[in-house]
């Protein structure tokens, strides 16, 4: 409840702040649209069904691009982690895939695989993939040495240590992880859908900004996608309180 | 029927435990600085269903001995037997050794019985069998109580009785025991040393207790072997024929003395420099 009055506090605040700037400056709505513009454009869009044609085609970009980037940055974290070999074999491709920027990425993506939901979603997977893999990493070479000597000491499997073991001892890492992951997916979104797609909060975003010039339609749809990561990152969170031991 | 099968039966009517040898064994770890010799040319016969006390201080090896006859560590050179056949090497996991560590070594996040029944969980018992066996075992290390607590929720002594019955749940015939006491405070130790004693009596099995402590190695053992420093090997075993139940101020009586004077001698000879007029810790 305390948190709850803290966090509605903080956003009346917020709001009050920018009518303030709107006021104060004078500064027209197709520059910085005041927030009652903005919440009245937003209605309409929701009426209109605008809003949430792009929306639901944004999240489930983000949701399977997350869930296919993290369950395999997890198992390829495992790999790394556990063996030096394959770390120096795979981290320079992996690092290398996360020094080119993803803006220059998504366009190659899009053609190769086709300009589908498909290559979005490779995009939100790539740029989810690497701080939960490095995370994983990180976290599995964290496990107690000693309670690993106690499993062999019991006959445990090499996937038994990382089932019991390894990956528990690494989940306070991998959330880490996994925060900044479900985060970077709406980036990865909004990347992908403007180097190629005909919907998407992305190219909401792009009509309303060249198109339209309809400013008011554009923080509809940041506010959108802000909303989106919050959520996410919330959901994420309560995910670790519950697997995560304190 | 001839004696040697009447002694065979009579041996297998009579679990107790299974003779570990030790055929000049030497371990030696790779290290920047070039090889870390562990242990040298160690021989040693360990009978079925004796408790026997190694004692040394840090650094020589004891715990190696141990990793040896768990099958944890392999010998660099020399052979080690767990039983009579002649390729009864040992091996990690094959449930013939119970292990029992300095540290507790409790899963942070297993409530305690899960971590009793570790052993079997690994080896895919079904689960009712788990339980069954680890109320079983905590019963015997007097931890019935505590089994939906977390490790952390445990008071040292306790962690430690969770650590021996995670050891004995699969009742091996071989008990192996890295100086499981050493943290603990004195008093807490010798009612430790006494309930060990007593569980090994109910149920003889072959027991191989580290430790740096000269009256608990009196205490315990049937056989004190003192090692050389590093690299470890057996400087002297000396029989302890003293009658059993043992009591904590066994240390009082003439016998005992005797043979407390005999293992500090030995220490202080083998490693003059680390043994201090009050080094009983």
């Amino acid at each position: 409840m305390k948190r709850l009055t803290a966090t509605l506090f903080s956003l009346a605040a917020f709001l009050v702040a920018w009518k303030l700037l709107t006021v104060v400056t004078g500064t027209p709505d197709y520059i910085l649209p005041a927030p009652e513009v903005v919440a009245e454009r937003g209605l309409r869009a929701i009426g209109s069904g605008i809003l949430w044609e792009h929306t639901a085609v944004t999240l489930s970009e983000i949701l399977i691009g997350f869930a296919l980037g993290a369950v395999s940055a997890v198992a390829v974290g495992t790999a790394l982690g556990k063996s030096v070999v394959v770390e120096r074999v795979l981290s320079p491709y992996i690092v290398a895939a996360q020094s080119v920027p993803i803006l220059a990425l998504a366009p190659l993506l899009d053609i190769w695989f086709g300009g589908g939901l498909l290559a979005r979603v490779l995009v939100c997977a790539l740029i989810v993939f690497f701080p939960i893999a490095i995370a994983t990493m990180v976290g599995i070479r964290s496990a107690d040495p000693l309670l690993s000597e106690m499993l062999r000491s019991l006959g445990a499997t090499t996937g038994q240590l990382t089932a019991r073991l390894e990956i528990p001892s690494a989940l306070p890492v991998i959330f880490g992880g996994l925060r900044v992951g479900v985060t970077l997916a709406v980036i990865g979104a909004v990347v992908a859908e403007w180097a190629g797609a005909s919907s998407g909060l992305g190219v909401l975003i792009n009509i309303a900004d060249q198109g339209l010039f309809d400013t008011p339609l554009m923080f509809v749809a940041l506010a959108t996608l802000a909303i989106i990561g919050i959520t996410l990152h919330g959901l994420v969170v309560v995910a670790e309180r519950r697997l995560v031991l304190r | 029927m001839t004696i040697e099968a009447a002694k065979e039966m009579s041996r297998a009517s009579m679990p107790a435990g299974l003779p570990v040898r030790l055929d000049d064994v030497s371990v030696a770890f790779p290290s920047a600085a070039g090889p870390l010799v562990a242990l040298r040319n160690l021989t040693l016969d360990i009978p079925a269903g004796s408790l026997t006390v190694v004692i040394g201080p840090n650094g020589c090896g004891k715990s190696t001995l141990l990793r040896v006859i768990a099958g944890l560590v392999a010998p660099t050179s020399g052979d080690v037997q767990l039983g009579e056949g002649a390729r009864d090497a040992p091996q990690a996991g094959d449930g013939r050794v119970g292990l029992a560590f300095q540290q507790p070594r409790l899963v942070p996040w297993l409530s305690t019985l899960e971590n009793v029944a570790l052993p079997l969980a690994l080896a895919r018992a079904p689960i009712a069998q788990r339980r069954g066996r680890a109320l079983e075992a905590l019963e015997r290390v007097g931890l019935a109580d505590a089994t939906g607590l977390r490790p952390a929720q445990l008071s040292g002594g306790m962690a430690q009785r969770a650590g021996l019955a995670r050891a004995l749940i699969t009742d091996p015939p071989v008990l192996l025991l890295d100086e499981p006491f050493s943290a603990l405070d004195a008093l807490t130790r010798e009612g430790f040393d006494g309930e060990l004693q007593s569980l090994w009596m109910d149920r003889p099995r072959t027991v191989v207790l580290v430790t740096h402590s000269v009256s608990e190695a009196v205490r315990m053992a049937d056989r004190i072997v003192v090692m050389t420093a590093r690299p470890g090997s057996v400087a002297r075993m000396i029989p302890v024929d003293l009658p059993r139940p043992r009591r904590a101020a066994l240390s009082g009586e003439p016998a005992a003395a005797a043979i407390d004077a005999t293992v500090r001698a030995t220490l202080a000879e083998v490693h003059p420099a680390d043994l201090t007029p009050w080094g009983d810790r």
